[in-house]
């Protein structure tokens, strides 16, 4: 595709920014974190741009002709060698559909908003950003790469950035809290890798010249056609090892997510974290899980999602009820809402694992709303941590009369966050439910589900009241108000968490026929891929 | 026939050029120790020459070229000129040519005293030893060849004599060492009378011809991948290696782990795979080698194999001296090497060599600059090393990289290393082998982490600063860039792998 590559720049501007910025002098503060907003701001505007361009009736998933700005290039090449190795081929190979482009906007927004909110960080500012920029490329190339090796140097480029953000910048137990995210995180990573290999010794590409080499390209392994007679991974091999494999990639998702048993890094690298890390976690890299499954394990494996769908949801609705009975019993506010994150990415587990168009729906549009709402919910508690240098839940009260725009903006995301009708989070909750109550064999799981909501209103409600209503603590009497910086950083979340809460078409009209057509892979997919396995049986 | 011999060897003299030329730095380097002693740079700049002389006849020489130095019928030849003995003369050499420059700038060299001209003598003894392991076709020469490089190691280990640790790496390294090769020796008598010769060709011709017993077989096979699997340290053969990788000097330490530990794989795979080889099941056209029923050393190698790596990453994670730490991690890379060569095919071998190729640079730079900083610190003790990402931010940045590359995260090229090594497993079916692999990976992340902790999450007041000077600098460099190079951008190192899986007659 000719013309301006917007992927390749959406996701190599914060490199460029990294290198400005080790370029300036570390005295220089302002000019260091004016270069990261202003290279963040591209962001949002390059990303604004796609969506304006962006073609609502072209599903992407599995064809690469209704991909949008689809860029290809060969990366890697290797011809002449061996009969044994054949030619060894890498695509620089990105693109975006209905499914990445929620998430493209998601990151670009969440990013920007979270340098606003590394304003006061204080200690080697000069690092602090370059390591932020060079974990935007890792995330916004994640979703943007169509090829899975691609797709695993982006998600791997994550991981150091992080345990330094972490580890350097963080709280008292940061040094744990650091190497327990990345030991966790490649623990998942690794089995990733072995699948991907897998899957790239049982397809075939057939090239210009007709001939058929090794395959990283995701949109070719999604079609059973591809793949060889003798593969590991291949559906016409009777002893493929494909039921193991998509536990393996699953593994590697659900630490991201995380899923429950695989949570428990995130409560510890959330309380120990700065708060615009905690925005970018909870905003952004948590999305990177479920959007993983939806856009490798769901096309790549339908026959096996389907086999397993009902285990999905089993642990989106542990996630769910554990999740907010943990949040309830926090005293600490920052573990509370990273509770709370395990929480609502409970729901999205639920909705994908319905294979329903709603549901699906409702599960992207959930990391949608997740993203923005947590990433508010963690600059609240980054204000008041700021303020106060305490978070204990129980160390306050009645600060909505010494905080009143503070406390109208918390109201928002805490509503929103509780499922309030009016507010994002409470569309993308009803179609998850609505897709998970209309599957059947689910129903079940949905009902138990819906306790939930009850549990999130209920911890939400009582947050809220010691913190914000009672008696004022006088230990808070001079406590001020929110500044404009951080006003800056919280408002424009809030509105979209209200517009998209009136009025969501806009979304999900950019999400709906990409959404359809996964679904129809998925349960279609069954179809053929099972009946390959009963062919060859 | 007399003639023929003798016109066999000089025609042979041809194609053993780079050899020579190693020789004859050996010469020239003893005759100038002699009459220039005082000068500090004479001696390593004339090693230099001569290595990079060495590499340069190496690289004239003609590709391939079977049997040299035969001498009659019974005896068809000594040495092999191929693609795979060529690929391991070069990583020998510039494993070489980097520990000399290491050397420059090393302060235990420098200081030690005595003779420093020992030092690039038995370096280039040391070399030749190495370069005569990856062609010799013959067990004797194999012995020989063996005992070349242990020797000469072993003075090396101990050349920093004042120190007492040093000492005592040397002592520990000759006492295991003389047993090893000792084993090996025994290994090879033992097929000598099954067979009645040392040519490792004509042995598999008997082998595979004659109903020879397996048990003695066996015990032959074990005995001489005993002997190599010292070099390499595999375990259980393992246990100098930290000992002597602590107490000698941080140059030899590092040529000990990438250099000779290259000449012990060169020589693993040549034997085992000439030796013991059913050639008229194996497969040539897809690669895939069939064993002889007799001797079924690829599962023996599988075991050993997690043995060493596991052994290796689990005993590292306990180091708190980084020169032991990185001697368990170099155990423990050893280990997934020699995963690649258990699934007998060429794809397996062709992941050993790009591994190695790209250890090459990760391990010596993490040598390097644990130097650099040893040094100046005047300890190796990781908890020196607390907030010295801040105070030495280049050596600190370095050293992260280079250890996030042995621990194989992308974009570095330790990735790569891993991608080919796991990908040949699961290519091959070896699952269970590659899942104990990356599982292995990801305990090996913990003790670089640790490293990594200490110099950058952790600060301190201690004064440090590092002036690196340029010449270090460039050093560092040199290492630094392949590392991340490579990392991105690896098809050079595939097709130089791919074209040096060729051993002389497959």
């Amino acid at each position: 595709m000719s013309g301006i590559p917007y992927l390749t720049l959406v996701t190599f501007l914060p490199i460029l920014g990294m290198i400005i910025v080790l370029l300036i002098k570390s005295e220089k503060i302002q000019l260091i974190r004016i270069t990261a907003a202003i290279v963040t701001f591209l962001q949002i505007v390059i990303a604004a741009l796609m969506w304006s361009k962006f073609n609502f009736s072209a599903a992407g998933i599995n064809d690469q002709s209704s991909f949008q700005f689809v860029e290809k290039v060969r990366w890697i090449e290797i011809k002449n060698l061996a009969d044994w190795i054949g030619t060894v081929k890498i695509d620089y190979f990105l693109g975006v559909d209905g499914l990445s482009m929620p998430m493209v906007l998601l990151t670009a927004l969440i990013s920007f908003l979270g340098v606003l909110a590394s304003w006061n960080i204080s200690k080697g500012i000069k690092g602090y950003f370059a390591l932020y920029l060079l974990l935007d490329t890792g995330m916004m190339g994640s979703f943007v790469a169509l090829d899975f090796f691609l797709f695993y140097v982006f998600w791997e480029l994550m991981l150091l950035p992080m345990y330094f953000l972490i580890g350097i910048w963080g709280g008292p137990r940061k040094e744990y809290a650091a190497i327990k995210f990345f030991i966790y995180t490649l623990f998942g990573s690794v089995f990733m890798l072995l699948v991907m290999l897998g899957l790239y010794f049982s397809t075939y590409e057939i090239l210009p010249d007709g001939s058929k080499v090794y395959t990283f390209n995701m949109l070719q392994m999604m079609n059973p056609v591809n793949y060889s007679k003798e593969g590991l991974l291949s559906p016409f091999n009777p002893n493929n090892l494909r039921f193991i494999a998509y536990i393996f990639l699953f593994i590697g998702f659900a630490i991201k997510v995380p899923m429950f048993p695989f949570h428990t890094w995130l409560p510890d690298a959330h309380v120990e974290a700065p708060t615009p890390i905690s925005v970018i976690l909870a905003g952004i890299l948590l999305k990177l899980g479920t959007y993983g499954m939806m856009r490798i394990s769901f096309p790549i494996f339908p026959e096996i999602t389907n086999q397993l769908a009902y285990w999905i949801a089993v642990f989106g609705m542990i996630n769910i009820v554990y999740g907010a009975l943990c949040a309830m019993a926090q005293k600490d506010f920052k573990s509370l809402i990273a509770y709370s994150s395990i929480s609502h990415m409970g729901y999205v587990l639920l909705g994908m694992a319905s294979l329903t168009t709603q549901g699906m729906m409702g599960a992207l549009f959930q990391m949608f709303n997740h993203g923005t709402i947590t990433a508010m919910l963690f600059m609240i508690v980054g204000v008041i941590y700021d303020r106060a240098h305490t978070r204990g839940v129980n160390d306050f009260g009645g600060l909505a009369l010494q905080m009143p725009v503070y406390t109208g903006i918390t109201t928002v995301a805490f509503f929103a966050s509780l499922g309030l009708p009016g507010l994002s989070g409470f569309i993308s909750e009803a179609f998850v439910f609505l897709g998970a109550f209309s599957n059947e064999t689910i129903r079940i799981l949905a009902i138990i589900s819906t306790l939930g909501i009850l549990l999130t209103a209920a911890y939400m409600l009582w947050t809220m009241q010691r913190i914000y209503f009672g008696k004022l603590n006088p230990r808070w009497e001079n406590l001020p108000d929110v500044n404009k910086l951080e006003l800056a950083a919280l408002s424009p979340l809030a509105v979209v968490v209200i517009l998209f809460g009136i009025y969501p078409s806009p979304m999900l009209n950019l999400m709906n026929t990409s959404v359809n057509k996964l679904v129809e892979i998925v349960v279609n997919g069954q179809v053929t891929f099972s009946n390959l396995s009963a062919l060859i049986k | 026939m007399e003639n023929n011999s003798i016109q066999n060897i000089l025609e042979s003299l041809n194609y053993f050029t780079p050899e020579l030329a190693l020789m004859l730095t050996f010469f020239v380097l003893l005759l100038v120790d002699l009459f220039f002693r005082k000068s500090k740079y004479l001696l390593p700049a004339i090693s230099l020459v001569g290595f990079i002389v060495s590499g340069y006849l190496l690289v004239y020489t003609p590709d391939v070229k079977g049997f040299l130095f035969s001498t009659g019928m019974t005896n068809i030849g000594l040495y092999v000129i191929d693609p795979f003995s060529f690929f391991f003369k070069i990583l020998i050499l510039l494993a070489m040519i980097y520990t000399i420059l290491f050397s420059l700038s090393s302060k235990e060299i420098n200081e030690a005293g005595g003779n420093r001209g020992e030092y690039y003598v038995l370096l280039s003894s040391f070399a030749l030893g190495m370069f005569l392991l990856t062609s010799t076709i013959d067990l004797l020469l194999m012995y020989l060849s063996f005992e070349l490089v242990s020797l000469s190691s072993y003075i090396l280990a101990g050349f920093t004599r004042n120190v007492k640790r040093s000492a005592e790496a040397s002592l520990k390294y000759i006492i295991f060492g003389a047993v090893a090769s000792g084993a090996m020796l025994y290994g090879i008598s033992i097929l000598y009378g099954l067979t009645g010769t040392t040519n490792l060709y004509l042995i598999n011709f008997y082998l595979s011809n004659q109903n020879i017993e397996s048990l003695p077989l066996v015990i032959a096979g074990l005995l001489i991948i005993g002997g190599i699997g010292f070099k390499i340290s595999m375990a259980p053969f393992h246990f100098w290696t930290p000992d002597v990788y602590e107490g000698a000097p941080i140059t030899i330490t590092a040529v000990l782990s990438v250099a000779s530990k290259a000449a012990g794989f060169a020589l693993l795979i040549r034997s085992l795979k000439i030796m013991f080889i059913d050639y008229t099941a194996t497969n040539l056209q897809s690669s895939a080698w069939a064993i002889l029923s007799q001797f079924k050393w690829n599962e023996l190698i599988a075991g050993l194999a997690v043995l060493t790596m596991t052994l290796g990453n689990l005993a590292a994670l306990w180091q708190s001296n980084l020169k032991r730490m990185l001697a368990y991690s170099s155990i423990a890379h050893a280990g997934y090497m020699l995963t690649g060569f258990v699934i007998l095919d060429n794809q397996g071998i062709m992941a050993i060599l790009i591994y190695f190729f790209i250890y090459l640079f990760m391990n010596l730079g993490a040598f390097f600059v644990v130097m650099l900083i040893a040094d100046k610190l005047g300890s190796e003790e990781m908890e020196d090393y607390t907030g010295l990402g801040y105070k030495a931010p280049f050596l600190g940045v370095s050293l992260t990289i280079f250890l996030i590359s042995l621990t194989g995260i992308p974009p570095t090229a330790g990735f790569v290393a891993k991608l080919y090594l796991f990908g040949a497993l699961i290519k091959a079916k070896w699952i269970w082998l590659a899942v104990i692999g990356v599982l292995n990976s990801v305990i090996s992340l913990y003790y670089y982490l640790k490293v990594v902790k200490n110099m950058f999450l952790r600060e301190s007041e201690i004064e440090y600063s590092h002036n690196l000077g340029h010449g270090n600098l460039l050093i560092t460099l040199s290492l630094l860039i392949p590392t991340l190079l490579f990392g991105i951008y690896f098809k050079p190192i595939i097709e130089f792998a791919e074209q040096s899986v060729r051993i002389f007659g497959f």
